[in-house]
């Protein structure tokens, strides 16, 4: 039963609950079928739900920040870059890297659907795939950061990527000050997902 | 087609809620249905830009209240329906019609790192016009097909500046209608805020979109 004395932000994450009875018949059918391999369903979730996710483009960003050979290269071929640590494949095999600075902010949606680079960042939260950013995110940048709690003054510059084809966004944050010796774990450690989206900075 | 999804610059739609500590998935069927998606997607029967295309045919009300795993468990039942793989009378009974033959699935667990880390690069090593160069002012034409398209409604008719030449790529408005691929020069293209929303558009910047040749004409 609904609890009405608690709201809901969005009621269409909350599924009838006959959806995952006709998943599971689906997959019954499916697999009863010969079309598809059990193995290879808990093969996909085990990859997207614990080995693929936004630790793979924290480390992307910390090795930039780093190693400022390994930058250049990370923003003049992102996919070779991304490479490099061992990252890419399906949603990410076209990557463009884009550069936070003072000056420019810049931040990645997908009005027409989800597209999202899963090698570095994984799947999408819902809010990325939700109407209200999808329609917002690029004509009030400013009002979708500010409800992600993200100030920027007037002057800064703000880039936003809709991600019309299947090239992929990876947004690299500015390095918070203040983080000067730490290494590069250490800094992949402080690098949010939302950071590298761009609807937040990387706090140290 | 100029459905509900092309919803960039849409007002009403609420504002943004999101979740912390979020899972990646909020139900045991949202990944079943992500897992049966691509392992459905591996008979090749249709490609990915078919695939999206279908999950926009889902009519506006329902696309705008269904969740988004439930938007793919539909557009996966219709394109299984549609090209043979199952038939809606299966769908139905949850059973194999009688007779029907039993298949081998073409992506099995050992197979699927390898798929995955590969994915499906859509550059395509042909010539195409390059009709535009780095700087060049485009307008995206003013088009409204009744079928896939990737340029936005809000672009259309609007002045840019091409800033990058991807190269190659498939076309979806072909390719997600079984029209073959069609490949053609893809270029990143920059549009003012002003430009997109008027002069009352808050502070500096712009959109980025990644436009196909056939989407701009020269301005």
């Amino acid at each position: 039963m609904e609890d009405h004395d608690h709201p809901h932000h969005d009621h269409a994450q909350e599924p009838p609950s006959d959806l995952a009875l006709r998943v599971k018949a689906l997959e019954t059918l499916l697999v009863d079928k010969g079309l598809v391999d059990p193995a290879a369903l808990d093969a996909i979730v085990e990859t997207y739900e614990h080995q693929v996710g936004p630790r793979n483009g924290a480390k992307v960003v910390a090795r930039a920040w780093a190693d400022g050979a390994y930058k250049a290269r990370l923003l003049g071929d992102a996919t070779a870059a991304i490479a490099e640590l061992g990252f890419g494949g399906r949603q990410g095999e076209h990557m463009i890297a884009v550069e936070n600075t003072p000056a420019v902010h810049n931040l990645v949606v997908c009005t027409l659907c989800s597209c999202y680079p899963w090698p570095v960042l994984g799947l999408p939260p819902v809010w990325y795939k939700s109407s209200p950013y999808r329609s917002r995110a690029v004509i009030d940048p400013r009002g979708v950061l500010a409800e992600f709690g993200l100030a920027l003054g007037e002057d800064v510059e703000i880039q936003v990527w809709d991600s019309t084809a299947e090239v992929r966004y990876l947004v690299l944050p500015e390095r918070p000050s203040g983080t000067e010796g730490l290494s590069e774990d250490a800094l992949a450690a402080l690098v949010t997902r939302d950071s590298m989206i761009g609807v937040a900075k990387v706090a140290a | 087609m100029n459905g509900v999804h092309d919803m960039g610059g849409m007002h009403g739609l609420g504002s943004v809620a999101p979740e912390a500590g979020e899972p990646v998935f909020h139900a045991p069927w949202e990944s079943r249905v992500l897992a049966l998606t691509l392992a459905a997607g591996a008979w090749g029967r249709w490609n990915i830009d078919a695939s999206r295309h279908q999950r926009e045919l889902i009519l506006g009300p329902d696309y705008l209240r269904m969740s988004y795993y439930e938007k793919w468990l539909e557009g996966l039942i219709e394109l299984m329906a549609r090209t043979g793989l199952v038939t809606r009378a299966e769908i139905a009974s949850g059973r194999p019609d009688a007779g029907a033959p039993r298949a081998t699935p073409p992506l099995t667990a050992d197979r699927v790192p390898g798929v995955l880390a590969r994915g499906g690069p859509v550059t395509r090593d042909v010539d195409a016009p390059r009709r535009f160069v780095i700087g060049d002012a485009v307008r995206a034409r003013n088009i409204n097909p009744v079928g896939h398209t990737r340029l936005p409604r809000y672009a259309r008719g609007r002045l840019g500046v091409v800033e990058r030449d991807h190269g190659v790529h498939v076309f979806p408005d072909a390719n997600a209608h079984g029209l073959g691929e069609k490949p053609a020069r893809l270029y990143g293209v920059r549009f003012s805020a002003q430009e997109l929303w008027g002069e009352a558009a808050g502070g500096p910047g712009g959109v980025h979109l990644d436009l196909w040749d056939a989407y701009l004409e020269p301005a």
